[in-house]
């Protein structure tokens, strides 16, 4: 882990020689990251299919691992992993193989710099936010590999679509944040959590409890956040790039196996990634009002997790609630809509905070 | 091989001076595909996601009804015609029996005429409760589905009760309903009339239809995103949708007012009130709200019918081995899907000469080559959607 | 008329969606937990079809009938000794085979209803979906193992 400011706890000896060979440090984090991930993501998964099922008036997943199903997602993903890998004869065999992985690594990426706690991060970057946002649209790449190289016109038209809404969505998406850096001061998303948490910038007058950015004046931010990322995930009412009764499954059309297990749990843990970023933002990240900074360390991840869970339940909530938009009228949603009033919101959080 | 520099400088000149030119995409949409309702195929020429033209294909479910008819004695056709609309097996085979029994001059009892109402009714509703279920699922909403088919799982089951078949109940018999059936002296199979709890399962439902039009507005009709994906998408003016022999709800979503309970006396709507749900545009969003609205009007028509149904005996007096006198006679009745017809020729006979199967949702289908011109590739979907047809009634 | 009042305030048809679905949310489902929990059907449910043999006079009505000719009969005549001393000895016919083919019935009921000594009989059981499509055919033996699940018919409105 990487120790942050001055109060780094001493570990033991044996320990520190460890942790601080860089590459002892490297696999931990690799280890980390590659498990805690997916492990949200199948825990994302499954609560789709639970809460779904339930909105429905249905059970869902009832019989795997016994008890109200909840070993469902593996037992997806095992069934996933024995099928075979079908690659289409006219499909670029080498582009459609690795288009997962390249969707997959855009997503991971963005944990590094999510702060789960005041010293529990993968590398706090000073150009955190800058570094999110431009790994974010990595997977936009690996989409649009996975659209063109699978020799199926729907899946071509699923890519550009895909491409098209991506592009458009990361707009308003960076927007939004930028109305956050410009409050906090900071590109740091620590710093960004320590501006609404510990050393608030913003506290409840006559206390020092800190406002999450939210509650001071980015509620049009975060709203515009949550669209934009709904976006991005290419989740309802935005997945035209799927839609499943026009596109059949869009790029996904042609995969199957472990490759299509890749762009499932990408999908799955980009929701929690961009969840977890989301309330990094806008909701105070792993601070909560009245923990002291020395429990944080402890309570901090636990209290992310649950803001993230949250807005997860709030993506999926929607997602079984809304029909899906036309490509044009997304289009014109962001370039007419999200946009301008980002630039505006950019504007007016500029000059309440030269102001005030 | 000899070379003419002249064709060759003819030829650059002609890649010079020509434009570049975008070919069309061929997008076969089709006949497996999640959202054409079965096996329709279509074949579309895109430009993006512009539609050039689009050409229906059908024929992938021709199952022959027609030619089939003409080997089976009126009593097979009966359970025949139930698959034809296979979501509405029970009102495929009013237009025929009723066909039949015109022909053989048969008065058939007040109580089978008033049984055959509900039923009709019933299947209406189903019919429509997959239209409302199955349309929010092209537009993107998973959830009406199963709200919807949650709810048509009441009539399904209150069909079965009565008739002991869900989807093909194969009730309807020439001079009433399925009467006593069983000559022999055991008491197992014994009358057929409607078993207890009947009439109260159905008012209980009833007033489950009622909720479910609530829900679907709530869920559905009122959601700004679906307004965006069907209002003025689609839009089908009145002459148009006559010229193309559109009928049913499709037809009076653009503003006709044509409706054969009123027209023809298949069966006695006329002792029951009922509105005649009309659109103004003709859109895919009037094509819903009709639908959404029959549902209300569906239940009414069942609540009235099930409150003064008629006592007396379940069918009239036929002959053992029924034989359909000499003529020719078309019965038409106001399906679920629209104008349900069969032209019956018979020879005289156990088995009819010639039946000519007249469905709804193959005239339906005719509009939308003209329709889908100049849409977008979602709109192939609402619309497709809108239009509300089965592929085993388009082709039959 | 088909069109109702649109709501006036933007957004709020999104959330009246939403909270319809937060409401169902939180209402027991209505799934039946199928191989856990059965539903029972209703005795006129046409599930599967009895026969029984000492009914049966080899007529081949319903194997006439059958729009889909699914029944399979075959029967012999045998000679039976006179009712009376003195009488004629009379021949009667004995049923060799009743095969119905499940694969191929559509269960329209004809069968069961053209039958004049009430030999045939609709029981609601489901049950007997098979791996292989040639066991769909069930023999004469089968066919009046159903018969024990055959139930009452129910009470008539009055």
């Amino acid at each position: 882990m990487y120790f942050r400011g001055d109060t780094v706890m001493a570990p033991p000896v044996v320990f520190a020689d460890l942790l601080s060979n860089f590459w002892v440090l490297l696999v931990i984090k690799l280890g980390l990251i590659a498990a805690v991930v997916p492990g949200l993501a199948l825990v994302a998964i499954y609560g789709e299919l639970k809460i779904s099922a339930h909105m429905q008036s249905r059970i869902g997943p009832y019989f795997a691992g016994g008890r109200w199903g909840w070993a469902q997602p593996l037992a997806d993903g095992l069934k996933f992993i024995q099928k075979e890998d079908l690659v289409p004869d006219d499909a670029d065999e080498y582009v459609f193989k690795f288009a997962p992985y390249v969707v997959l690594a855009g997503t991971l990426a963005t944990f590094v710099i999510i702060p789960w706690g005041p010293r529990l991060i993968i590398r706090d970057l000073d150009l955190g936010l800058f570094y999110l946002l431009a790994v974010s649209s990595i997977s936009t790449i690996g989409v649009l590999m996975a659209g063109w190289s699978s020799a199926n016109k729907y899946s071509l038209m699923g890519g550009l679509r895909a491409g098209a809404q991506l592009i458009a969505y990361e707009l308003p998406l960076v927007l939004a944040a930028v109305g956050v850096a410009v409050q906090a001061e900071t590109l740091s998303l620590p710093g960004i959590v320590d501006a609404q948490g510990i050393d608030a910038l913003y506290t409840i007058p006559g206390t020092d409890i800190g406002l999450p950015f939210i509650m001071v004046g980015q509620i049009v931010g975060f709203a515009i956040f949550l669209i934009a990322s709904l976006a991005e995930l290419s989740r309802t009412p935005f997945d035209m790039p799927i839609a499943e009764s026009e596109l059949v499954m869009g790029y996904l059309t042609e995969y199957s196996g472990l490759r299509f297990t890749m762009f499932f749990l990408g999908e799955y843990a980009g929701m929690v990634g961009l969840a977890a970023i989301a309330s990094t933002l806008f909701l105070g990240g792993y601070y909560f009002p009245g923990i002291p900074a020395d429990a944080a360390d402890f309570v901090g991840p636990m209290v992310l997790v649950g803001k993230v869970g949250v807005l997860v339940f709030l993506f999926i909530w929607m997602r079984w609630t809304f029909p899906r938009l036309r490509e044009d009228q997304l289009q014109s949603l962001a370039w007419k809509w999200l946009i301008p009033i980002a630039l505006a919101n950019i504007a007016v959080t500029a000059v309440f905070k030269v102001a005030f | 091989m000899t070379v003419n520099p002249q064709a060759m400088v003819h030829l650059s000149d002609a890649a010079v001076s020509v434009e570049l030119e975008t070919p069309d995409m061929t997008l076969n949409i089709g006949p497996q595909h999640p959202s054409t309702h079965g096996v329709l195929r279509l074949v579309a020429q895109v430009d993006g996601e512009r539609i050039n033209s689009v050409e229906p294909v059908v024929g992938y479910m021709h199952r022959g009804y027609e030619k089939l008819s003409e080997v089976r004695t009126y009593a097979q056709i009966t359970a025949l015609v139930n698959r034809i609309d296979w979501v509405s097996g029970f009102a495929n085979e009013v237009p025929f029996i009723v066909a039949a029994e015109r022909l053989m001059d048969i008065e058939v009892p007040e109580r089978a005429t008033a049984i055959r109402l509900i039923l009709t009714e019933m299947a209406r509703l189903s019919s429509h409760l997959i239209f409302l279920s199955s349309y929010p699922l092209e537009i993107g909403a998973a959830t009406p589905l199963m709200h919807a088919l949650r709810e048509r799982e009441r009539i399904l089951d209150l069909m079965e009760g009565l008739t002991g078949g869900r989807f093909h109940p194969n009730f309807n018999r020439i001079g009433g309903v399925k009467p006593a059936v069983g000559q022999g002296a055991q008491t197992k199979k014994m009358s057929l009339d409607i078993p207890k709890g009947f009439l109260d399962g159905t008012r209980e439902s009833m007033a489950r239809m009622t909720a479910i039009a609530d829900d679907m507005d709530s869920l559905v009709s009122g959601n700004e995103i679906f307004l965006a994906r069907t209002k003025g998408v689609g839009v089908i003016p009145a002459d148009k949708a006559k010229a193309f022999g559109v009928s049913g709800p499709n037809l009076r979503a653009s503003g006709v007012q044509f409706d054969l309970r009123r027209i023809e006396d298949y069966l006695p709507y006329d002792r029951y009130e009922f509105d005649i749900p009309v659109g103004t545009t003709g859109d895919c969003y009037d094509r819903y709200m009709v639908r959404l609205e029959e549902v209300r009007q569906a239940a009414r028509i069942i609540s009235q019918a099930i409150e003064g149904l008629p006592s007396g005996p379940l069918q009239a007096k036929v002959p053992r081995i029924i034989k359909v006198p000499k003529g020719e006679i078309y019965v038409r009745a106001e399906n679920p899907k629209g104008e349900m017809g069969y032209y019956i020729v018979s020879e005289g006979g156990r088995i009819p000469y010639r039946v000519k199967i007249r469905s709804a949702s193959f005239s339906n289908l005719s509009v939308m080559p003209w329709l889908l011109e100049g849409a977008l590739v979602p709109d192939i979907i609402a619309i497709l959607g809108s239009l509300d047809f089965v592929l085993g009634d388009v082709d039959r | 008329m088909a069109t109702r009042p649109l709501p006036k305030i933007p957004l709020t048809g999104l959330a009246k969606g939403m909270w319809l679905t937060l409401k169902t949310l939180f209402t027991k489902p209505v799934t039946v937990n199928y191989p856990l929990e059965k539903e029972i059907p209703v005795p006129r449910a046409r599930g599967v079809i009895a026969l029984d043999v000492d009914n049966c006079t080899v007529c081949m009505l319903c194997a006439r009938e059958c729009p889909d000719w699914c029944i399979y009969i075959e029967g012999h005549k045998e000679e039976q000794p006179p009712s009376k001393p003195g009488g004629r000895p009379r021949s009667r016919a004995v049923l060799d085979r009743f095969d119905i083919d499940y694969a191929l019935c559509m269960y329209c009921g004809i069968c069961v209803e053209v039958c004049p000594f009430d030999a045939l009989y609709w029981s609601p059981e489901y049950e007997y979906s098979e791996r292989d499509i040639s066991a769909m055919l069930h023999d004469k033996e089968r066919l009046t193992d159903w018969l024990t699940t055959v139930p009452d018919p129910p009470p008539l409105e009055s």
